[in-house]
C-alpha cells in the first residue's frame, strides 16, 4: 500500500514537472502572444494540478491529516486559468485593434483585418449603442 | 522524506518548476507587449504555486497550503487588473 502510494505520488510528481516545463518552454518559444497563450493556460495548469493531486494524496497517506486545501487551490486554479487568458486575449486584442501594439508574427501590423460581410469583431461591437446612448 | 523514489521525483519537479519560472523571467524581461508580460506574470504566479506546494511536500508540513491559496487568488485579481487597466487605463472605475 505505501509503496503502490509512493509510485503513484512519484509518477504525478514526475508529469506534473514535465506539463509545468512545456508550458513555460512554450512561452518561452512561440512566436506571437495568440499561440503563447496556449502553454501557460493549458500545459502549466495541468501541470501544477498533478502537483496539487500528488501533494493531496502525499499527506493523508504520509503525514496523517487530511485537509481540502489542495482540492480548493486546483478547483481555483482551473476555473481562473481560462478566465484570465480570456482576459489577456482581449485586451491585447484590443490594442491590436488600436493599433498600439503591432506583432509582425501575427502579420498584424496597424490594426486587425476587417471580418468578412461588413461586419466588425463581435469584441469591439459588444453593446455598443446602448451603452454610448447610457453614458451620453 | 520516505523512499528514495519519491526524493527523486521530488528533486526532478523541483528542477522543473524551476526551469519553468526561469523560461517565464526571459518572457517577462523580453516579451514585446504588454499582454506577454502580463501572461508571463500569470504564469509566473502559477509557477510559485506549484514551487510552494513541492516545498510542502518536501518538508511534510501542511501550513503552506494558505500561502498558495493566497497565491493563487492574487495572482488572478492581479492579472484582471493589468488586464483592465491596458483595457481602460483605469482599474476601478
Amino acid at each position: 500500500m505505501n509503496l503502490l502510494a509512493e509510485i503513484l505520488i512519484a509518477t504525478l510528481l514526475v508529469l506534473g514537472g514535465l506539463f509545468t516545463l512545456v508550458g513555460s518552454w512554450g512561452l518561452a518559444k512561440l512566436p506571437s502572444l495568440m499561440t503563447r497563450l496556449h502553454g501557460p493556460t493549458k500545459a502549466t495548469t495541468l501541470g501544477v494540478g498533478a502537483c496539487l493531486i500528488a501533494s493531496m494524496i502525499y499527506f493523508p497517506v504520509f503525514g496523517g491529516t487530511y485537509s481540502t486545501h489542495e482540492l480548493l487551490i486546483t478547483l481555483f486554479l482551473f476555473l481562473t486559468a481560462p478566465v484570465s487568458a480570456n482576459m489577456i486575449a482581449k485586451a491585447h486584442i484590443h490594442r491590436q485593434g488600436r493599433g498600439i501594439d503591432s506583432n509582425p508574427s501575427d502579420g498584424i501590423i496597424d490594426g486587425l483585418p476587417r471580418p468578412p460581410n461588413n461586419s466588425d469583431w463581435a469584441t469591439f461591437v459588444g453593446a455598443g449603442p446602448v451603452r454610448s446612448e447610457e453614458e451620453g | 522524506m520516505t523512499g528514495s523514489i519519491l526524493t527523486l521525483a521530488l528533486g526532478f519537479a523541483m528542477v522543473c518548476v524551476s526551469l519553468s519560472i526561469l523560461l517565464n523571467l526571459f518572457r517577462l524581461w523580453r516579451g514585446p507587449t504588454s499582454a506577454d508580460r502580463i501572461l508571463a506574470v500569470d504564469t509566473l504566479t502559477i509557477n510559485a504555486i506549484a514551487l510552494v506546494v513541492l516545498f510542502g511536500i518536501a518538508y511534510a508540513t501542511a501550513s503552506y497550503f494558505e500561502a498558495a491559496l493566497l497565491l493563487a487568488m492574487v495572482g488572478f485579481v492581479g492579472t484582471v487588473a493589468y488586464c483592465k487597466f491596458l483595457l481602460r487605463g483605469d482599474i476601478v472605475e
